[in-house]
């Protein structure tokens, strides 16, 4: 269907730092962060799969807190610092956290994966000795459809432990 | 999605400028946690979204002043919750709060934007009609205030009129000692919208409201004044009959989450639920009163 009154794209210029790199980028009102972070900033860590906030893959940080990077406007985020999974260590190394993933298994297909780790990250940088009840609430916005959801816990609450 | 323009006024009234010349084909935007769906679904079709989180006049926050908690229309549900008056003084706002999506939604999402939104699910919509919130709108004609619960008129439907938008929320803090509490059933916490839900409070003369959210198109208030729900020791079958009454006032329906005979049965045992742990607050405050009183 044609629309009857075509709107011109209104762009924006917006300034974002990511993983700690600030740029200068123009997008479009319509597009989402998540979409700006892959085709944009080729940050293809955060995935897509819901497109509407109940998965959790495209978890990122936008100024510390978590949200779902499919359900904010890149333009929302101008004069942000967003993090993506990319930022959690230097390229070629893992994060005590990321580490922990993989020594408890807890990775499978690894789709859900980088959502997880940001989840899990914004949870222990707010609550460094969070219990399996907390760990469980932050992660409820994540869906695995691996189902690996004890060994995450695990990971993440030897990641707390260790930390104390 | 269907493209739109963007705009980021720097102050309320410049935010009721645009709402107004623009009318329907303008939408508020808050936490987008609703309106970005509704955008990439096209069940919403703006030509211009306009964004409230840079007006200088109406920063977000939590105040509590003149016997009321005040909310403002940009803050969002997790500072709403970390806020000391409203965690000691509304704890079923806090319960209900807490279980709107995960906490990534409740980063971005906000409270005049889980009532504008309208639906029948939403899970602060009861507790603030139990509370007596109002919402204060800011328009074109000015400013008027309205209770939450005659803001909210059916499923995805307010009293906003073009041009207005839901400058703050208010919310009275009990002055006598009432106990309230919230309680909802999903099919995935984090996830999931509420099957149910409900908001009961006890108040220190006896009477009992309980609001339902997804028991009908809009929130249902019903009232108990006989004191038979209020009673610590209430005798069972009393109390089902009580409750035969209220809940036939309820309109459930069959849907995804749950066909309408479920609903009923959960309503139930939800109300009493929420009613005991209402009750136990009381209790907890008259304590509290009486030792003060000492
Ligand atoms: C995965 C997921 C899970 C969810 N789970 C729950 C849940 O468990 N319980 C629940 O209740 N909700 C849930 N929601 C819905 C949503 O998160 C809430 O309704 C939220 O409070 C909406 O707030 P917002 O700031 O994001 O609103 P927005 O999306 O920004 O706006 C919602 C609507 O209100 C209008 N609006 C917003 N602010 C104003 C204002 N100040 N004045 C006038 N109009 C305004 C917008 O134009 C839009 O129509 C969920 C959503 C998702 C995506
Ligand atoms: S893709 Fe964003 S929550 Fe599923
Ligand atoms: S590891 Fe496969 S979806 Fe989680």
């Amino acid at each position: 269907m044609t629309d009857p009154h075509p709107i011109e794209v209104d762009t924006h210029r917006i300034e974002v730092t990511v993983n700690g790199e600030r740029r200068t980028v123009v997008v479009a009102a319509y597009t989402v962060l998540l979409d700006m972070l892959r085709d944009t900033f080729d940050r293809t860590g955060s995935k897509e799969c819901c497109a509407v906030g109940e998965c959790g893959a495209c978890t990122v940080m936008v100024d510390g807190l978590t949200v779902n990077s499919c359900l904010v406007l890149a333009v929302e985020v101008d004069g942000a610092e967003v993090t993506t999974v990319e930022g959690l260590a230097e390229p070629g190394s893992l994060s005590t956290l990321q580490q922990a993933f993989l020594d408890h298994g807890a990775v499978q297909c690894g789709f859900c994966i980088p959502g997880m780790l940001m989840s899990a990250q914004g949870l222990l940088e707010e609550n460094p000795s969070p219990d399996v009840g907390e760990v469980r609430e932050a992660l409820s916005g994540n869906l695995c459809r691996c189902a690996g959801y004890n060994r995450m816990f695990e990971a993440v609450l030897s990641v707390a432990e260790d930390a104390r | 999605m269907h493209p739109f323009r963007y705009s980021l006024p720097g102050a309320l009234q410049d935010a009721v400028d645009l709402l107004a010349e623009h009318g329907e084909d303008a939408c508020p935007l808050a936490g987008g946690t609703d309106l970005t769906v509704g955008l990439r679904h096209g069940t919403v079709r703006p030509r211009i979204v306009v964004d409230l989180k840079r007006l200088a006049d109406l920063r977000p926050g939590v105040s509590a002043e003149n016997g009321a908690v005040v909310v403002t229309a940009p803050t969002v549900l997790t500072e709403l919750t970390a806020h000391p008056t409203v965690r000691s003084a509304l704890p079923a706002l806090v319960e209900a709060a807490d279980v709107v999506g995960s906490v990534h939604i409740r980063h971005r999402a906000t409270l005049a934007g889980n009532i504008c939104n309208a639906s029948p699910a939403a899970d602060t919509v009861p507790v603030l009609a139990a509370l007596e919130a109002s919402v204060v709108l800011e328009g074109p004609e000015g400013s008027r205030r309205l209770p939450v619960a005659d803001f909210v008129q059916g499923n995805r439907s307010t009293d906003l009129r073009r041009g207005e938008l839901v400058a703050v929320v208010a919310i009275p803090l009990p002055t006598d000692p009432c106990g309230t509490a919230f309680a909802r059933m999903t099919r995935r916490r984090g996830v999931d919208l509420a099957t149910v839900n409900v908001c009961c409070t006890v108040s220190h003369d006896g009477t009992v409201t309980f609001v339902y959210g997804a028991a009908a198109p809009r929130p249902v208030i019903v009232r108990d004044i006989t004191g038979t729900l209020a009673a610590p020791d209430a005798d069972r079958a009393a109390v089902d009959a009580v409750l035969d009454q209220i809940l036939g006032r309820t309109t459930p329906i069959t849907d995804v989450r749950a066909s309408k005979e479920y609903r009923l049965a959960m309503l139930r045992v939800l109300s009493l639920r929420a009613l005991h742990r209402a009750r136990e607050r009381l209790a907890t405050q008259e304590l509290a009163r009486q030792e003060g009183d000492r």
